[in-house]
């Protein structure tokens, strides 16, 4: 440190003898790269003003009284500086600190949605999921089970960060719990109803569309608990309609009945199911319309359905100049054959 | 001979005579200037959170030595509300003054040493050191 600071003195010194005797541009180049350094080198505005005084004293002999007093008031001025600086120092490692648990939780909370691609003959799913922020208040799920019905559910929790996020957990390790409901999307809902109803404070709400196929009867189940409706393509009369079952979101009373829908689908139809954060995109400063996404996904529709959802959320995302505002989520399920 | 000060906190003057008393210890210690600025900047404070939350207190000023160390000791006392929360106050970016830096996370930078007891409604005792380098 002593070492430093002389050769800090050294440099300083020289600086100061070349600048005050051509007053280059040059030196003053240097004086700013010497800042980074000094900084680097944890030297404080105070100690930098004290350097100036006692190099400036060296070189200018017999300096006024006054110029060597006033400096007395700039030190103690720059004290104050200093101690800004330091706290902006020790924040910005606090939130460095808090920006790596974050990564951490966000990377435990991705481990609870499902990975790997789900091929099979019977149909084509396709799904995103973008957190506006580090944690996700989105969740989604899709699921086999031994007879080939595949389950999916979009929840969106009212909300966003780390709140939303451990809510969403919430969810997930309920569904876990429910195995025998995964063909009752009723009973499912009304089961993770009565979850959320007691587990969460009453000023937060989860919303969910769960459905599933039937491979062999070729008919879609679901039912919803207030959530954004969804979509359903038919590709015989090439139109979109809405897919939308009433029921109360999650959280709010304790016994809420959920009655499932039924629709058949044929080949090539599909199912779109979307978070809010996908319907409240804002294109210039207005929100999308239903209609304009199903306009975009009919664009992409001859694409596989992962293809489909990733388009459409880059389309999103650039419309947006890449700042999400809320968890994005969009999922669609394909009858192959 | 180990000198001591006492200064009583009870208006601005007060502070400003705490500023004095410390920064002329701090010279005849062997401080240089930028030390000197701050221990009166950690003085100041001190004094002022007395001041302004407590209204009545003290400030003792007084050269201590340990193992041929040489430095002074800054104690501030009073018999205030006293401090809820401690770790809340020594926390960076909470204040209650709306300072920039300050504060008493402040202090314990400007100073080597710091050491802080309160008591619910019974008062605060602060004690820091700075050595001599």
């Amino acid at each position: 440190m002593e070492e430093t600071k002389i050769s800090m003195y050294q440099l300083y010194k020289d600086m100061l003898t070349s600048y005050l005797k051509n007053k280059s541009e040059h030196a003053l180049y240097h004086a700013q790269q010497f800042s980074k350094e000094m900084m680097e080198k944890d030297m404080s505005p105070e100690e930098t003003v004290s350097l100036h005084l006692s190099v400036f004293q060296e070189l200018a002999e017999d300096l006024p009284e006054e110029v060597v007093d006033s400096f007395d008031l700039l030190l103690e001025v720059m004290i104050g500086y200093g101690l800004a600086y330091r706290e902006h120092q020790s924040l910005r490692d606090r939130q460095r600190q808090i920006e790596s648990e974050l990564n951490v939780a966000a990377r435990m909370q991705k481990s609870l949605l499902p990975n790997g691609e789900i091929s099979l003959d019977s149909v084509d799913l396709g799904v995103i999921s973008v957190p506006a922020g580090k944690m996700s208040g989105d969740y989604y799920d899709y699921s086999l089970d031994e007879h080939g019905n595949i389950g999916v559910a979009v929840a969106d929790v009212i909300g966003k960060g780390v709140p939303a996020a451990m809510s969403m957990s919430m969810i997930k390790y309920a569904m876990d719990t429910l195995p025998e409901q995964r063909l009752e999307p009723g009973a499912l809902l009304e089961s993770l109803n009565r979850v959320v109803e007691r587990n969460i404070d009453s000023d937060m709400f989860i919303t969910m569309m769960y459905g599933f196929y039937h491979p062999e009867e070729h008919y879609f189940s679901y039912a919803s608990a207030g959530h954004e409706p969804g979509f359903v393509y038919n590709l015989e009369k090439d139109s979109f309609e809405s897919l939308e079952a009433k029921g109360l979101v999650l959280g709010v009373s304790p016994k809420v009945r959920y009655k499932p829908d039924v629709i058949n689908l044929n080949v090539g139809d599909f199912i779109v199911l979307l978070s809010d954060g996908v319907t409240e995109c804002r294109v210039d400063e207005e929100f999308i319309e239903r209609e304009q996404l199903v306009q975009m996904i009919r664009k992409y529709k001859h694409l596989s359905a992962q293809e489909i959802v990733e388009q459409i959320y880059q389309d999103l995302e650039k419309a947006q100049e890449f700042q999400l505002r809320d968890d994005f989520t969009l999922l669609i399920l394909r009858r192959k054959v | 001979m180990q000198v001591q000060t006492h200064v009583d906190i009870h208006s601005e003057w007060g502070i400003v005579a705490a500023r004095q008393a410390g920064r002329k210890l701090a010279r005849e210690i062997g401080f240089g200037s930028v030390d000197q600025a701050r221990i009166t900047t950690a003085i100041s404070e001190l004094a002022r959170n007395i001041y302004l939350y407590a209204n009545k207190g003290q400030i003792q000023i007084e050269e201590v030595t340990v193992s041929g160390k040489r430095g002074i000791k800054i104690i501030a006392v009073d018999e205030g509300p006293g401090i809820k929360d401690l770790r809340r106050v020594m926390e960076d970016g909470f204040t209650t003054s709306g300072g920039l830096g300050a504060g008493l996370p402040g202090v314990k930078r400007l100073m080597d040493e710091f050491d802080i007891d309160s008591e619910m409604n019974a008062g605060t005792s602060i004690s820091a050191i700075k050595w001599l380098r």
